[in-house]
């Protein structure tokens, strides 16, 4: 006679506010070390220790990221190979035609944005990304902070998850740099709050349930739990900049991509963690 | 059809006897619940996963029956003890009458 006990456990989580864990560590699978603290970069003033948005999150939150099996995030990276290999546009070409494997592109996402020399631009992930879709796939540009654009980005960042943000400050993306920066010092909006209000002033306090991280973003695209999708980086600004109450700027403008490579070089140091999972 | 429906499975490769091994299964689904309407009004049918079952060496492990208020990616996690090296089969249905499998070997050591 088989002995088979079974215990099928279907977990509702109820969403109380527990509060984070402050010192607890990230490791990924049991063997990805993810730097969750570290010094302030020089050029960030109003920090002294920078602080993942992990941190600042649930233990059964926190947990989700911790396993890719658990990831939710990590359905859409699947995905994301799938498109990877498939052909699309009149070129006939995948991605996979001119970079192999998309273990090809580790290393990305830590220095995005960056300077393209050719276009003589500051490009984001997307932007690149449309532009190998254009120029040599020749096929439809995906939507900015679109699904497909989303994935595609969770596949790039998850082979490089660990590696260390280095987003550079200089040299030709100067001034997109000073422009991100004036962008995140800036009050907006009926509430009159600047990125710096939530995200330098009062990281760790309350604004009524949420619990105000540094708002950085290695951990992008983000698999939220509250819209169970992944989220892009100028979605969630221009979801930040609305809760203001100001009229936002549109998910790939200049503007945008100014303050996407200001913030992501206040996290310089941290590790890349995308898809991370969030509240 | 549901689209880019794709079960995962996870299991230990071994164990020992009589061990008490953990199970996780995830099947990304949308889980359509028949309950909301589309732009213009109309209501999207349901599309849902509504049994999932799990057998071990023939033996039924879990036997699930999914309703509409479940959230999309199904995902179980549930322990079950061991008492042999075998298989687990994992079966899902779909509303659409497909069905989905996944098998998984263990031995017991």
């Amino acid at each position: 006679m088989k002995k088979l006990a079974v215990a099928a456990v279907l977990s509702v989580s109820v969403a109380a506010p527990s509060v984070a864990d402050e010192t607890a560590n990230l490791v990924l699978n049991g063997e990805t070390q993810i730097t969750v603290r570290a010094d302030a970069p020089a050029h960030v003033d109003g920090l002294s220790e920078i602080i993942s948005g992990w941190v600042f999150r649930s233990d059964e939150t926190q947990a989700l990221q911790m396993d890719d099996f658990d990831n939710p995030g990590m359905i859409f990276v699947d995905e994301a190979r799938d498109t990877w290999n498939e052909a699309s546009g009149e070129a006939g070409e995948s991605c996979a035609s001119c970079h192999g494997e998309p273990e090809s592109m580790a290393g990305v996402r830590p220095v995005y944005p960056k300077w393209n020399e050719e276009a003589g631009e500051v490009r984001t992930l997307a932007m690149q990304i449309n532009d190998c879709r254009e120029t040599r796939m020749e096929a439809e540009p995906w939507g900015y902070t679109s699904g497909a654009m989303a994935n595609m980005e969770a596949l790039i960042s998850s082979v490089s998850r660990g590696m260390t943000i280095n987003v550079a400050i200089d040299g030709p993306v100067a001034a997109t740099y000073a422009a991100g920066e004036e962008l995140y010092y800036t009050r907006t909006g009926q509430l009159e709050l600047s990125c710096a209000s939530c995200h330098e002033q009062n990281y760790g306090n309350y604004i009524r349930a949420d619990h105000l991280s540094q708002g950085h973003i290695n951990g992008f695209p983000v698999y939220r739990l509250k819209n169970a999708k992944l989220n892009t980086v100028h979605a969630r600004f221009k979801g930040c900049v609305r809760d203001t109450r100001a009229e936002t700027f549109s998910p790939g403008s200049p503007e945008f991509v100014a303050l996407e490579l200001y913030v992501a070089s206040r996290g310089n140091g941290l590790s890349v963690e995308g898809p991370s999972v969030r509240n | 059809m549901a689209e880019n429906v794709k079960p995962r499975v996870r299991v230990p490769g071994t164990a020992s006897a009589g061990e008490v091994i953990t199970i996780k299964t995830l099947i990304s689904h949308t889980m359509e619940s028949g309950q909301r309407k589309d732009d213009d009004g109309n209501t999207i049918p349901r599309s849902i996963i509504n049994r999932f079952v799990v057998d071990f060496n023939g033996e039924n492990v879990i036997d699930v029956q999914l309703e509409p208020a479940i959230s999309t990616n199904p995902f179980f996690e549930f322990q079950a003890t061991v008492p042999e090296s075998g298989t687990f089969n994992f079966t899902w249905y779909d509303d659409d009458g497909s069905v989905y499998t996944e098998a998984k070997d263990i031995t017991v050591s």
